[in-house]
C-alpha cells in the first residue's frame, strides 16, 4: 500500500486530505469526529472577533438531477469567543496529537495579528492559515479578500504573520484577482511557508423572481457570496497550476476547490498541490467520503507503481505549457459507433450549429475520396432499424471533442488519432520559420 | 488447468439460456452509481443479510475505484458475487432503496452495481490478494459440504490463516449455485468463477469425499480443530402418488441440474410442460421451460396465488414469458400412455395434458448425517439446530449453517459461514485482526 503521508513545509500529516476552514470546521467535536472518519488535518474555522450570521446564507445552483454542482455563501468567520476556540484546539491536538490542526486567522491590527497567533500556537496548532481570500461580508470591513486583492497590503500582514510566529504560516489566497501569481508571489516574498488557494469566487448564486431578490434571501435584500463547489474546480486547477509552475513559488501549495473525489485530490496533488482541502463536499455528504478519497487515492498509487503520494506531485504540470506549443498536426477525428448509437441526434445537431458539420445523416451522400468508416454500418442500421444514426466524415472533422461531450451514452462517441505520421510543428516553430500567416485562413 | 473448476461438460441446455441482467459496461455503471443518494444508516444496508456497505461500495463505483469497491463487497461477504447475482434484491437491498418511496425514480439497481464491481476483480486477477490475509495459525478446519455456507466459512478462516479443507460428496464443488441457480441468473460457468475466488482464498476442496461413507464424522473431529456442517439439503420431496416413477417425471433440483450440467441434454418433443409446486424452484422450472422454447407451460399449485410462498415479481415474469398458473391444483396421479407420460390428474377430476413433469415441492432434510456428528441435534423436522448468531451446536467441536440449519438463500448461507466463522476462530483462540474481512456487515 502506498504511503500517503506528507510534510507541508514542516508540517507531518498522516495523509494530504485536509477540512478547508469553513462550517464543518467550526468546532472541536467536529474536526474530531472528522479525524476519527480519516481526515488528516483540518484548518480551524476562521478565529477573529466573534461575528453575528444572517439566515439564512447558503444557497446552490443545480444541474440536471445533480444537486449542489455549484455553492454559495455569504456566512463569515466564528461567532464563537476565542476563548471556546482556543480550548477547543488544545483538546483536539492532546487527543489527537499526529493529526494536522491549522488555525485560520482574520484580524486587523497589527497588534491584534500578534496577540492571536501567540495564542493559537499556545494552544497548539501546527500551523496558522491567513485568511486573505473571504470576499464577502469581512472584505467590507478592510479584512480577507480586501488584503488578498492588493499585494502590497498582503506583504505587510503576512510579514507581521511570519515574524510572530514560530509555526508554518500559510496564506489563503483570493481568486477575485486578475493574474493569481501576484499575490501568490507576494505571499511568497513576504516570507510565507506555503500557499493555500482558492478561497470562493465572488457571486450571486441566483434571483427569486417572485420575490426579485437574489439568492440566499435574507428577509428582503441579499448580497453577494462566495461560489465554491464542483463547478469551481477548472479554476482552482488552473490557478494552483499558474502558481506550481511559477519558479518564483518555492513553498508548497495547499489545493482547494469543488474536490470531493480521490480523482479530484490526485488531479490537484498531478498540478502541484502537496496537500488538498475540502468543503462543500463534506457539507453535501458528510466527513465518512474521506474514506473513499484515501482508499481511491491509495488503490491509484498502487495500479500506477507509486510508493508514495510524493512521486504524484507535479506529474502532470510538464504538460502545462503555452498554447503556442502545441502540436499543430496532432488530430483526432470523431468515430460514432453505430451499435451503441441510441438515434438522439445531439451530436448532430451540436456539430451542425457550432462546429463544421462534418457529422451527416445516414441517407447523405459521401464526397468522394473523404473518408467515413462507420457510414456502412450506419447505413445499415438506419436501414434495419429506422433510428438515426449518424456519420462523421473524418476529411470534415476538426476533431474539436464538441459532439463526443454531447453525446450521453457511455463509449458511444470516441476520438480517434488521426495524425497519420504528421510531424511536430507548433505556432511558435511558424513564427520562427516566419509561416504564420495563414491567408484565407487555411487549415493544415 | 483448475481439477475443480474444470469439471463443466460442452452442450448444456443452460447454454441456450440468456443472461437476463448482463454486466453493465463502464459508462452505464458509473451512471447508475451516480444516481445513488449516498444515504446515511442507509435502508438496503439493513435489508442486506449479510450487512454489506452498499452506498460506500456504489460510491466507489461513481468515483472509478473499483477495486476498493469489490473490498467493501468481498469483505462483508465473500460470496458477493453469485449474491450480486442470484439474491432477490426486489424483496432485499433494491426492495428497501428509498426511491421506492419517491414513486419519481426507480430504485438503485444495486445487484447489478455488485456485479459489475466484483467482476472487475475476477476479470483483472486482482481478487485473491484484494483481502488481506493473516499468516498461517497452524489451525485445522474442515467444512463439510461444498455449498455457499461452507464456502463462506472456509474462505473467511483461510484468511485468518487457518487451514481450511471442504469436503463434498458430488463429483462437482459449489452446491446449489453451480447445480440449481436459474441461468438466466447465474450459469455454472460463473459459479464456478467464484468457486475458484474461493479457492484461491486458500481453502482446499475435495470432491467425491462423503461423510459417513468415505469418512467417518469420528475420523473428522479427530484430525481437525473445528467442523462446519454445511451440507444443505437432500433429494427432491415425491408426491407419492401412482405414476410418479417412470420417464418424463423428475425432482426440482434433480431437472434443474440436468439442464445445468448434463451433456446433450434436450427438449425435443417436449411441447407441453408442467410444474408442480409454488415455491421459487417450481417459479425457476417454469421460467427455463418457457425460455427454453416449450409452448406450454403450466405452474400447479395446490391452493390459490395468494397462498403461493414464492416471490410475486417472480411470478408475474413468468406469466409475460407465457407461463399459465392453474391454481386448486392437488394432483392425485400421472397418466401414462404405456410408459410415456400424458397427464397430470388432479384430485377434483380434472387432467392436465404434458410431456414433462417437474414436481417441485421442496427437498428431503439430511438430518441422519447432521446428528450423526455426537451432540448435535436436529430439530423433528430434520433440521440441524445450531445457535442463530454463531452456528454453535451442542458439540464444541461442530457449528452449522447455511440450508441444513433451514435457511433458504445464498445470502443468508453466507452471513451464516461468516458468523461460524468468527465464532470458530474465537473458539480456535484466533485474535480477531483489526482489518478481519469477516468483521465487517451485520453481527
Amino acid at each position: 500500500m502506498a504511503d500517503l503521508s506528507i510534510n507541508f513545509a514542516g508540517i507531518q500529516s498522516p495523509n494530504p486530505f485536509w477540512l478547508a476552514s469553513a462550517p464543518p470546521t467550526n468546532t472541536g467535536d467536529q474536526i474530531m469526529r472528522a479525524f476519527d472518519a480519516g481526515w488528516g488535518g483540518a484548518v480551524w474555522k476562521t478565529l477573529g472577533d466573534p461575528i453575528v450570521d444572517t439566515s439564512s446564507r447558503f444557497g446552490s445552483i443545480d444541474v440536471g438531477n445533480s444537486r449542489m454542482v455549484g455553492f454559495n455563501n455569504i456566512e463569515l468567520i466564528t461567532d464563537r469567543p476565542l476563548e471556546v476556540n482556543l480550548r477547543e484546539i488544545r483538546e483536539v491536538k492532546r487527543k489527537y496529537p499526529k493529526h494536522v490542526v491549522i488555525a485560520s486567522l482574520m484580524v486587523e491590527s497589527k497588534e491584534d495579528w500578534r496577540d492571536i497567533i501567540k495564542r493559537c500556537i499556545d494552544a497548539g496548532a501546527d500551523g496558522l492559515e491567513l485568511n486573505f481570500g473571504c470576499p464577502h461580508g469581512m472584505c467590507e470591513r478592510g479584512m480577507g479578500s480586501a488584503v488578498g486583492q492588493e499585494p502590497e497590503v498582503l506583504k505587510v500582514v503576512a510579514g507581521w504573520a511570519v515574524e510572530y510566529s514560530t509555526v508554518p504560516v500559510l496564506v489563503k489566497l483570493t481568486p477575485n484577482v486578475g493574474d493569481i501569481r501576484v499575490p501568490g508571489v507576494a505571499a511568497v516574498q513576504a516570507g510565507a511557508h506555503g500557499l493555500s488557494l482558492i478561497n470562493t469566487i465572488k457571486s450571486i448564486v441566483g434571483v427569486d423572481l417572485d420575490k426579485m431578490v437574489p439568492y440566499p434571501v435574507v428577509g428582503n435584500r441579499s448580497t453577494n457570496g462566495g461560489y465554491c463547489g464542483p463547478a469551481v474546480k477548472p479554476i482552482a486547477l488552473h490557478m494552483v497550476s499558474s502558481l506550481g509552475r511559477d519558479p518564483r513559488v518555492n513553498v508548497p501549495i495547499s489545493g482547494i476547490g469543488g474536490i470531493a473525489t480521490w480523482r479530484d485530490a490526485a488531479e490537484f496533488i498531478a498540478m502541484g498541490c502537496t496537500s488538498v482541502q475540502v468543503c462543500t463536499a463534506v457539507m453535501h455528504y458528510g466527513f465518512r467520503i474521506v474514506e473513499d478519497m484515501i482508499d481511491g487515492l491509495s488503490n491509484f498509487l498502487d495500479e500506477k507503481g507509486m510508493k508514495s503520494v510524493n512521486e504524484l506531485r507535479g506529474k502532470a504540470l510538464g504538460a502545462y505549457s503555452e498554447w503556442g506549443d502545441l502540436d499543430l498536426h496532432y488530430k483526432v477525428a470523431a468515430q460514432i459507433d453505430p451499435e451503441k448509437c441510441i438515434g438522439c441526434d445531439l451530436c448532430y445537431v451540436a456539430c451542425r450549429d457550432t462546429s463544421v458539420f462534418c457529422i451527416h445523416t445516414a441517407g447523405e451522400e459521401l464526397i468522394a475520396g473523404h473518408r467515413a468508416p462507420t457510414r456502412d454500418k450506419a447505413i445499415a442500421k438506419a436501414t434495419a432499424t429506422g433510428v438515426h444514426v449518424p456519420w462523421v466524415d473524418w476529411d470534415e472533422c476538426t476533431g474539436c471533442n464538441l459532439c463526443s461531450l454531447v453525446c450521453p451514452v457511455p463509449g458511444c462517441i470516441t476520438m480517434v488519432d488521426d495524425t497519420r505520421g504528421k510531424p511536430f510543428e507548433s505556432w511558435n516553430d511558424r513564427i520562427d520559420k516566419g509561416t504564420n500567416k495563414v491567408p484565407g485562413g487555411l487549415r493544415g | 488447468m483448475n481439477p475443480v473448476t474444470s469439471a463443466l461438460p460442452a452442450q448444456r441446455l443452460e447454454s441456450h439460456i440468456a443472461d437476463s441482467k448482463p454486466n453493465y459496461i463502464p459508462g452505464d455503471a458509473v451512471a447508475e452509481a451516480n444516481r445513488c443518494l449516498y444515504c446515511h444508516d442507509a435502508p438496503c444496508v439493513t435489508a442486506c443479510p449479510t450487512g454489506i456497505d452498499i452506498p460506500t461500495f456504489i460510491r466507489k463505483i461513481g468515483t472509478g475505484n473499483l477495486t476498493g469497491s469489490a473490498r467493501t463487497i468481498l469483505s462483508a461477504n465473500l460470496l458477493g458475487y453469485s449474491c450480486a447475482r442470484v439474491c432477490p434484491v426486489e424483496a432485499l437491498c433494491v426492495g428497501a432503496c428509498v426511491y421506492n418511496a419517491w414513486h419519481r425514480n426507480p430504485p438503485i439497481q444495486i445487484g447489478r452495481l455488485q456485479r459489475f464491481a466484483v467482476e472487475s476483480v475476477f476479470a483483472n486477477g486482482s481478487a485473491a490478494t484484494l483481502l488481506s490475509k493473516a499468516a498461517p495459525n497452524g489451525k485445522k478446519v474442515v467444512c463439510v459440504g461444498a455449498g455457499p455456507a461452507s464456502l463462506a466459512c472456509a474462505g473467511y478462516l483461510a484468511l485468518e490463516g487457518c487451514s481450511v479443507t471442504l469436503l463434498e460428496k458430488r463429483a462437482i464443488a459449489g452446491g446449489l449455485n453451480v447445480t440449481g441457480v436459474a441461468p438466466y441468473k447465474m450459469d455454472a460457468t460463473g459459479a464456478l468463477a467464484e468457486l475458484a475466488y474461493i479457492q484461491s482464498l486458500g481453502v482446499t476442496i475435495q470432491t467425491g469425499v462423503e461423510v459417513g461413507k468415505d469418512v467417518t464424522p469420528e475420523q473428522l473431529l479427530k484430525d481437525h480443530d473445528a467442523v462446519f456442517v454445511g451440507v444443505g439439503l437432500g433429494g427432491d420431496s415425491k408426491l407419492g402418488i401412482p405414476g410418479e416413477a417412470g420417464p418424463g417425471v423428475f425432482g426440482g433440483v434433480e431437472w434443474v441440474e440436468k439442464m445445468k450440467l448434463e451433456s446433450g441434454y434436450a427438449l425435443e418433443g417436449v411441447r407441453r410442460a408442467v410444474v408442480i409446486g409454488g415455491g421459487n424452484t417450481a417459479i425457476d422450472v417454469v421460467r427455463e421451460l418457457a425460455k427454453l422454447g416449450v409452448p406450454d407451460v403450466a405452474l400447479l399449485y395446490r391452493r390459490t396465488e395468494a397462498d403461493m410462498p414464492g416471490y410475486r415479481h417472480e411470478l408475474e415474469l413468468a406469466r409475460k414469458e407465457g407461463v399459465r398458473l392453474v391454481e386448486r391444483a392437488v394432483p392425485a396421479s400421472f397418466v401414462r400412455t404405456g410408459d410415456k407420460l400424458a397427464a397430470v390428474a388432479l384430485a377434483d377430476g380434472r387432467e392436465v395434458a404434458c410431456d414433462l413433469c417437474v414436481v417441485a415441492i421442496g427437498q428431503g432434510k439430511l438430518g441422519a448425517l447432521v446428528s450423526s456428528f455426537p451432540g448435535v441435534a436436529t430439530s423433528d423436522k430434520g433440521l440441524a439446530l445450531g445457535e442463530p448468531m454463531t452456528g454453535t451446536t451442542g458439540n464444541p467441536k461442530v457449528w452449522v449453517g447455511g440450508d441444513v440449519t433451514g435457511g433458504e438463500l445464498v445470502v443468508t448461507a453466507a452471513q451464516d459461514g461468516k458468523r461460524a466463522a468468527r465464532s470458530i476462530a474465537a473458539a480456535l483462540g484466533i485474535k480477531a485482526r483489526e482489518n478481519a474481512p469477516y468483521l465487517a456487515g451485520h453481527r
